[in-house]
């Protein structure tokens, strides 16, 4: 269904840069399908920032119109493909998604907005990516799909598509924090030959340009996100290691327990944002 | 090397402790004192025209990721995250500059986000690419400091 689309605020630009191209209109609100995302949200008491924003708020006005509307935004070619595995019997079990789970919208909303989500299986936290590989091999009977591989975006946009419009809202007591403070360690230790940390810039410096991005919080409330410059939807973890060789260091490998433990502290940093999934990016 | 000529000023205020003709200091022998690093890194002066050079490209300087920079208006996308470097040249001196390059956490304090171009240890999980490298040679650090000089308001 082809939904209303509205800018709502002033539409004129709101920052000329330097060299006066198009930067967003930061008081724009994110209206997807009629509904009003949060995209700017006070943060928590503990958070370092006042206030949290989406990495949609600091997208060019042309980007960002093509999340408003799900028959322009480019993710949703992948919703497609996902909605036919949900559908499909697959391994040992013979059983497909719908077989055991029914409908996706209920039996996976509200989930990406707690992802990480503790596991007490594994006595860990896990990934939407590491909940789905499970039930694929534990129940479906069926082979892990490689992280970003298309099948598995496919599938994290379709279960993330699910919790649209709900806060994003993960654990960070109990079992977590230990995890969620190694997160943290990682989010402000500097590495690579730019000896540089993800503070200095999504911390420090989010509004500012540097050369032709226009530096956001780094928030993952939209993930995975259609990237333009990806040509395709891209998982967390590769975003997190395309920042990680920015700065001429060795990234962790997606899945790791670094980037989980940073994923689940970036995603704290977002709480009370709308998820998003999935977004659009350039 | 092929012989440079050097600003007189510059030449004189060098004299004391210019090393050896092509003696390059190593990254772990620049001894910063007073916020400054009095002799050039390679005992002769650099070449703006290059420097302006390792100043734009991507994979060298890079300033212009982080620094406005007017007499770069040709070019699109400056960076807003540094202080603009018009006048650079007025506000700090060349072994200022020098310090600044080599090492800025030095001069700015421990937080700054501006890399240091002249240290090749003491990182952590540094590609293999560049590892035990420094971002920019001493060569070329010489070049942006002549570079920085010449941008006077
Ligand atoms: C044979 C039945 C079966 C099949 C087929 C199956 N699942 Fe599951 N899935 C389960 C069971 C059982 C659980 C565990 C439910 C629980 O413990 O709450 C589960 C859990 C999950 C969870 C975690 C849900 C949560 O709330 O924590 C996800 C995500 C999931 N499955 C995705 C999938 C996907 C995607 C497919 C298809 C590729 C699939 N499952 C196929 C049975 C199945
Ligand atoms: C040198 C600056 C720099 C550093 C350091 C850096 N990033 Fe980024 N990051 C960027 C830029 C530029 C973008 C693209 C524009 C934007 O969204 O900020 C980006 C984008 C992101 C995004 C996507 C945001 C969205 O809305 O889609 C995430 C998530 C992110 N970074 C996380 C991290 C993490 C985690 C670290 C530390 C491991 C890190 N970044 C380190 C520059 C940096
Ligand atoms: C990642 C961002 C970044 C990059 C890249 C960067 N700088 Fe900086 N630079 C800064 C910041 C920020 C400051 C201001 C001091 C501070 O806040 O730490 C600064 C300050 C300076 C100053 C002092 C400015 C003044 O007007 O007082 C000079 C000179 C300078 N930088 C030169 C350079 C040169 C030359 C390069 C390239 C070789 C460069 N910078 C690359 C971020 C950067």
């Amino acid at each position: 269904m082809r939904g209303t689309v509205a800018i709502l605020g002033a539409s004129a630009l709101a920052i000329a840069g330097f060299a006066g191209f198009g930067i967003a209109d930061e008081e724009a609100e994110l209206v997807v399908e009629g509904e009003t995302l949060v995209s700017r949200v006070a943060a928590p008491e503990w958070h370092p920032l006042d206030q949290l924003m989406s990495g949609w708020v600091f997208r060019s006005d042309e980007t960002q119109a093509l999340q408003l509307d799900d028959f322009e935004n480019p993710g949703f070619a992948a919703i497609t493909l996902a909605e036919e595995v949900w559908e499909t019997a697959a391994g040992t079990s013979g059983k497909s998604c719908a077989d055991c789970h029914g409908d996706a919208g209920e039996a996976m909303k509200g989930l990406r907005a707690q992802m990480p989500k503790w596991s007490e299986t594994a006595g860990e936290p896990w990934t939407l990516e590491d909940w789905i590989n499970w039930s694929r091999t534990e129940h479906q009977g069926a082979e892990a799909w490689k992280w970003e591989s298309d099948e598995m975006l496919a599938m994290t946009a379709f279960i993330g598509l699910q919790s649209r419009g709900m806060p994003v809202n993960v654990q960070i007591d109990g079992p977590m924090e230990e995890w969620w403070e190694r997160g943290k360690e990682l989010y402000y230790t500097r590495v690579g030959q730019l000896d540089l940390a993800c503070y200095h810039c999504h911390e420090g410096n989010y509004g500012n340009m540097i050369r032709a991005d226009h530096l956001s919080q780094g928030q993952v409330n939209g993930f995975p996100v259609y990237r333009l410059k990806w040509g395709k939807l891209g998982s967390i973890h590769r975003r997190f290691k395309g920042c990680m060789e920015n700065i001429r260091a060795v990234p962790y490998k997606r899945g790791s327990d670094e980037f989980t433990a940073l994923e689940l502290y970036v995603a704290s940093r977002g709480m009370g944002l709308s998820v998003e999934t999935p977004s659009v990016r350039n | 090397m092929k012989p440079r000529l050097m600003p007189a000023a510059l030449a004189a205020s060098l004299l004391a402790w210019v090393p050896a003709q092509g003696e390059t200091v190593a990254p772990s022998d620049v001894e910063i004192v007073d916020l400054a690093v009095e002799a050039s890194l390679t005992g002769a002066a650099g070449d703006a025209e290059k420097g302006r050079a390792w100043f734009l490209d991507r994979k060298l300087g890079n300033c212009l990721a982080c620094h406005m920079n007017s007499d770069m208006a040709d070019q699109p996308f400056h960076g807003e995250v540094g202080t603009p470097l018009d006048g650079v040249g007025d506000r700090w001196s060349a072994a200022e500059l020098r310090a600044i390059l080599v090492n800025s956490k030095e001069v700015f304090g421990p937080d700054t986000i501006m890399p240091a171009f002249y240290r090749d240890s003491g990182f952590h999980r540094v590609a293999e690419e560049f590892e035990g490298k420094t971002i920019l040679t001493a060569e070329q650090v010489e070049d942006v400091i002549a570079y920085l000089l010449t941008l006077k308001e």
